[in-house]
């Protein structure tokens, strides 16, 4: 008996708790209105950033692509001219393309990168209706003024 | 006699329609009450906070393909969900939803019927609701659906005893059949006062009649996939849904008529304090579904039978007992 009652008993004391939570904030997120304030190392799209001046950092050393697990990166280098300077360096790439349906994410290519031109920044809506649209080439990746993505565009590396 | 008619028929046609539009906005009223209880927001995209879901649900459900099973009993297939929402809507012909109001100078009574032997006939009708549920499952040809139908038909017919027997010590303190006189005789004390154990037991059965958590075998999405309504698609499901809304203000009705007073409460506004009490009572549906388990088989035939029943004959012979001998 005394058993049976507190079983009841215990049934509504749960009715209670779950009303007590009908009170509480709800925890949903509502999208793509409201977002998530992601980790400043948050690794979404790519960029390949620029020096201050308005060169682009990248020298067409063709190391993220080697390093890439995923295969994902195609770079063809060029060889700069003296009165047609992309980069600092001797060669620059003349096309660059990232395949993000492919790529993982995993930032290897940020960390092989000599001259941190290849950066992965905090963007992350990256939908399309088609797959081509989703293979990001130059003139997707390459910063429209230095310092878009969010890096400081004077630092070394 | 005509302008009787005239009346009935008006006042059906407005019951009815004030009944679909009530159990759609219960779809809606549930998805928020249960999403607020997990700490969700339930939906809001349709219209001003989601108001307009039940539309965009409609919309859906009409335009779906209609398809039936292979070897099903086709004119049973078709008649099970009108089973299910009439048995459900006929409920109301008898519940009193207020006194009596002047329109246009004319005496109108808040409801459909005046039977005279009310009780009788809700009682009637809700075992009745069980042929939408058996019939549904048996002809769909589909074991989930057979399966789910035979709980169904075990479970409502095990709980309408204990039902049938609360309610009748409700009649006996009223002392009539009569749905309208029994919520005058709780003019001075509402009969949850004079009989709790009587109205405990009917809100037990009442989550088994209308098959709702934790008593919703028939439809157990875990084991049986949709239960009885497996086979059923588009408006031939929503009408089952709507069966199962409806039923549920029925027997909230029935509760509140019987036990909570009707439309009796302070000052006197026409249906205010009815629609008030009901509206609690679908509430609490709402929060016993966000917090129960579903009951297993056995446990709930064991639950009905040995407790129960028991508890509900020995409550008729105390209530009889305090009517004859102390009254």
């Amino acid at each position: 008996m005394r058993k049976t009652i507190s079983k009841v008993a215990s049934m509504i004391y749960g009715l209670f708790i779950v009303l007590k939570y009908a009170f509480k904030r709800p925890i949903t997120l509502r999208y793509p209105e409201q977002k998530r304030k992601l980790a400043a190392r948050f690794r979404g799209r790519h960029y390949l950033t620029k020096w201050e001046d308005g060169l682009e950092r990248c020298v067409g050393c063709e190391l993220c692509a080697i390093v890439c697990p995923a295969q994902a990166i195609y770079v063809k280098p060029a060889a700069n001219e003296p009165d047609d300077m992309h980069s600092h360096g001797e060669r620059y790439a003349s096309d660059f393309q990232i395949n993000m349906i492919r790529c993982i994410y995993c930032g290897y290519c940020e960390e092989a990168c000599p001259t941190g031109a290849i950066i992965l920044s905090n963007e992350y809506e990256l939908s399309a209706t088609t797959r081509e649209e989703l293979i990001f080439t130059k003139d997707k990746l390459t910063e429209k003024y230095p310092g878009e993505s969010g890096r400081d565009p004077r630092r070394e590396i | 006699m005509l302008v009787l008619t005239i009346e009935v028929l008006v006042k059906g046609i407005i019951v009815i329609s004030l009944l679909m539009l009530a159990a759609a906005y219960m779809t809606f009223m549930e998805r928020v009450v249960m999403a607020r209880m997990q700490l969700r927001l339930g939906p809001n995209r349709v219209g001003p906070f989601g108001l307009l879901q039940p539309i965009a649900d409609g919309i859906k459900l009409l335009s779906k393909e209609s398809f039936q099973p292979a070897n099903a009993d086709i004119f049973t297939y078709w008649l099970a969900p009108g089973i299910s929402l009439f048995t459900a809507l006929f409920v109301f012909v008898v519940i009193p939803f207020g006194g009596t109001v002047t329109v246009f100078g004319h005496q109108v009574a808040l409801r459909i019927a005046d039977v005279n032997a009310g009780i009788v006939f809700l009682l009637a009708f809700s075992s009745l609701a069980v042929y939408g549920v058996v019939l549904a499952g048996w002809s769909s040809n589909d074991r989930y659906s057979l399966l789910g139908g035979l709980r169904g038909t075990a479970q409502m017919i095990s709980y309408e005893i204990p039902m049938g027997i609360s309610i009748l010590t409700v009649i006996l303190s009223a002392g009539t059949l009569n749905l309208t006189e029994i919520v005058e005789a709780q003019r001075t004390h509402w009969f949850i006062w004079t009989n709790p154990i009587s109205f405990i037991i009917y809100m037990i059965t009442m989550f088994a009649e209308t098959n709702r958590a934790p008593f919703d075998l028939p439809e157990a999405e875990q084991e049986l996939t949709g239960g009885y309504h497996t086979e059923y698609g588009g408006m031939k499901f929503a009408i089952f849904f709507l069966g199962e809304y409806v039923n549920m203000l029925a027997v909230s009705a029935i509760a509140v008529t019987l036990f909570f007073g009707g439309w009796l409460g302070p000052w006197d506004i026409p249906i205010l304090w009815f629609v008030v009490k009901v509206f609690l009572f679908i509430f609490f549906f709402m929060w016993v579904r966000a917090t129960m388990p579903r009951f297993r088989y056995g446990q709930l035939m064991d639950f009905g039978w040995k407790v129960l029943v028991p508890l509900a004959t020995i409550n008729l012979l105390v209530t009889a007992y305090f009517i004859l001998v102390v009254k």
